[in-house]
């Protein structure tokens, strides 16, 4: 449970949230994280190599 | 019974018009071709297993109801498996859905199993709005009371009245799960019809190609 309340004050979550102003754009700190973690793992989806796939095609 | 009167019945050429669609070894393969080896469908099985969890844990936090899932240890642990699967849930649809549109995947007479993803991509959406004004918390009476500017606008607000907690559970954990879960059943048949959609060539062949200089 202290491992937990540790791990959750890194984050202050009853303090206001955090937004990027950008022009008209506004997004909260959040949302841009994730969207950047989700461009990044597709990214790595399409790049990285799969477990696998090299010894599958040596075999056929 | 002769064989004509049982070759007319209803189940007979349903069955056969489904074992020749879509016969065992089809439905469930011993092999892939070697392009379905990415990770692009990691994702779409991830996709799969969050709604899962989802789904399970929906249906303890239903079980219980809200004053359980906000005023004990237990109840918080189950919402928020619920939140991060749904989070989960979206994160691995949205790369699988990007991967499929950079894969064309509506070729080869698959559009049915595109249009099957586009619309669970959406009937989910929906779900985690209604999910959203259903938490019972000041969270949903904001959300609610900024929705409905916009529902009202639309004019939809007659029958879709996000103010009201009911109707909004309702949509949540009947209709929405209900389209999102038989849409991914359909999805992942049509995808067991038609087969994964097979990478470009590296050459295409164009018929009746002009030849410009």
């Amino acid at each position: 449970m202290a491992f937990i309340l540790s791990f959750a004050a890194l984050i202050p979550l009853d303090s206001l949230g955090h937004y990027i102003h950008w022009g008209w754009v506004e997004i909260s700190v959040a949302n841009f994280i994730i969207i950047v973690l989700m461009i990044a793992t597709f990214i790595a989806a399409i790049t990285a190599p799969f477990p696998g796939r090299r010894r599958r095609k040596e075999n056929r | 019974m002769s064989s004509s009167e049982i070759d007319r019945q209803w189940t007979t050429r349903l069955r056969r018009r489904v074992e020749g669609k879509l016969p065992p070894e089809k439905l469930l393969p011993d092999t892939q071709p070697n392009y379905v080896s990415s990770w692009i469908y990691v994702f779409g099985v991830a996709t799969m297993s969050a709604l899962f969890v989802v789904i399970a844990t929906g249906c303890i936090l239903a079980l219980r109801g809200p004053q359980w899932w906000h005023g004990s240890a237990y109840g918080h642990f189950i919402n928020s498996l619920h939140l991060w699967s749904v989070e989960i849930f979206f994160f691995s649809m949205v790369v699988h859905l990007w991967g499929k549109f950079a894969m064309a995947a509506w070729r080869g007479g698959r559009t049915l199993t595109w249009m099957t993803g586009v619309i669970t991509f959406l009937a989910s959406v929906a779900t985690a709005f209604t999910g959203y004004v259903s938490q019972s918390n000041f969270d949903s009476q904001w959300i609610s009371t900024q929705a409905k500017d916009g529902i009202n606008a639309t004019g939809a607000g007659a029958y879709f009245n996000v103010l009201n907690l009911g109707q909004m559970l309702m949509w949540h954990i009947v209709l929405l799960p209900l389209a999102a879960v038989v849409l991914t059943a359909l999805h992942i048949v049509l995808v067991r019809i038609k087969g994964v959609v097979p990478p470009f060539e590296e050459n295409p062949v164009v018929e009746n190609a002009e030849v410009t200089q």
